[in-house]
C-alpha cells in the first residue's frame, strides 16, 4: 500500500462536537493514572480557581485521534492503521480544557515524506470551544507523527 | 505547595515515581481514550504486524508521565505545553492471574530551563523502561506563579 504524496497540506474542517463530560474526565484521569484531586472534585477544581473539573494535560488527544480518523479512514490516504506507529506528539494548552466545554477539531496535514516503504505523516488539530453567539475560542493545538511501517519495518 | 517561580533553578529534580502497567491498564486506556489498535491487547495481531509482542500506548506512557509534573505543580492547569518522541515500546506481558505486578516504567523530573519573562519552567523527564529511554525529548513547561 503506498501513502498519497497529494495528502500535504490537506484540511479536514471541524466535524462533530466533543462534549466534555465530568465523568470522561474522571476516567480519563484513572486511565493514565493520575490522582490530582482537581480531575476528580469539583469543590478542589474550583478551589484553585477553575470553573469545573480540570482536564489532563493529555486529555487532547481523544479530540486529535478523532480529528486523525477522519485522514486515517480516508480510502483516499492510503493508511493501513494496523502499521501504525505513534513517532512524537505534542499538546500547546491555550487555556485548560475544562468539564462543560463544547470542542472541534480542525485537522491540518502538515507534512508527508517517504520513508523506507513507509511513510512519516505529520498533523495537526486545531481545538477550539464552542462559545455562546457562535463563537470559537482557541483551546489546544495538538501536533503528531504517525509512521506508517512498509513491510518488513 | 505549589512551587514558585523564583525558588526555583536549572537542574534542581522534581522527584521521580514508577508506574506499573498491565494488559488491563492497556484496556482501560483503549477504553477512556478511544484508541483501540488492538496491538495494545491482542498478542496474536501485535506479532503479526511484526511487533515483539503487545505494547502500551505511547499515548498511556506520555499521559501517566506527566502526572509527577502535574502533582509537583499543584494545579494540572499549569501545563501549558508537552511534547515527547516515542522511541522505544514498553512491551507489556500477559500477567494476568500471576503474581507479577506488570511492567514498570520508572519516571523522574528536572528543571531543564527557566524563562523569567514568561515565568516559566521546562520540566525534563526521564522515562524509562528495562533499561532504555522510551520517551525522548519529553518536555513539560509548566507556568508558575
Amino acid at each position: 500500500m503506498t501513502i498519497n504524496p497529494d495528502l500535504q497540506g490537506r484540511s479536514y474542517p471541524a466535524a462533530e462536537v466533543y462534549d466534555v463530560g465530568r465523568e470522561k474526565i474522571r476516567e480519563f484521569a484513572r486511565a493514565v493514572k493520575a490522582t490530582h484531586p482537581a480531575h476528580f472534585d469539583v469543590e478542589a477544581a474550583q478551589g484553585l480557581g477553575h470553573r469545573d473539573l480540570v482536564a489532563p494535560p493529555t486529555f487532547a488527544i481523544i479530540i486529535a485521534q478523532r480529528a486523525d480518523a477522519q485522514l486515517i479512514e480516508d480510502p483516499e490516504a492510503g493508511i493501513d492503521f494496523s502499521r501504525v506507529v505513534h513517532a512524537d506528539q505534542r499538546f500547546t494548552h491555550h487555556r485548560p480544557i475544562f468539564a462543560g466545554d463544547r470542542l472541534v477539531a480542525e485537522l491540518h496535514v502538515d507534512g508527508v515524506r517517504a520513508m523506507g516503504g513507509g511513510a512519516m505523516i505529520t498533523t495537526r488539530a486545531e481545538i477550539f470551544a464552542l462559545t455562546d453567539g457562535d463563537g470559537r475560542e482557541p483551546v489546544s493545538t495538538t501536533k503528531s507523527s504517525i509512521l506508517v511501517r512498509g513491510e518488513g519495518q | 505547595m505549589s512551587p514558585t517561580f523564583e525558588e526555583l533553578s536549572v537542574g534542581q529534580e522534581i522527584g521521580s515515581r514508577s508506574i506499573t502497567v498491565t494488559r488491563q491498564d492497556l484496556v482501560k486506556y483503549a477504553g477512556a481514550s478511544g484508541d483501540f489498535n488492538p496491538i495494545h491487547w491482542n498478542e496474536a495481531f501485535a506479532t503479526g504486524v511484526e511487533l515483539p509482542g503487545v505494547i502500551a500506548h505511547g499515548m498511556f506512557t506520555m499521559g501517566a508521565a506527566v502526572q509527577l509534573v502535574t502533582d509537583w505543580a499543584g494545579d494540572p492547569a499549569a501545563v501549558v505545553d508537552y511534547q515527547t518522541r516515542f522511541t522505544k515500546p514498553v512491551l507489556v506481558a500477559d500477567t494476568t492471574g500471576t503474581a507479577d505486578a506488570g511492567a514498570v516504567i520508572e519516571v523522574s523530573g528536572a528543571v531543564g530551563a527557566l524563562d523569567a519573562e514568561a515565568r516559566t519552567a521546562r520540566v525534563d523527564l526521564a522515562v524509562v523502561f528495562d533499561g532504555q529511554k522510551v520517551l525522548m525529548k519529553a518536555q513539560a513547561l509548566v507556568s508558575l506563579s
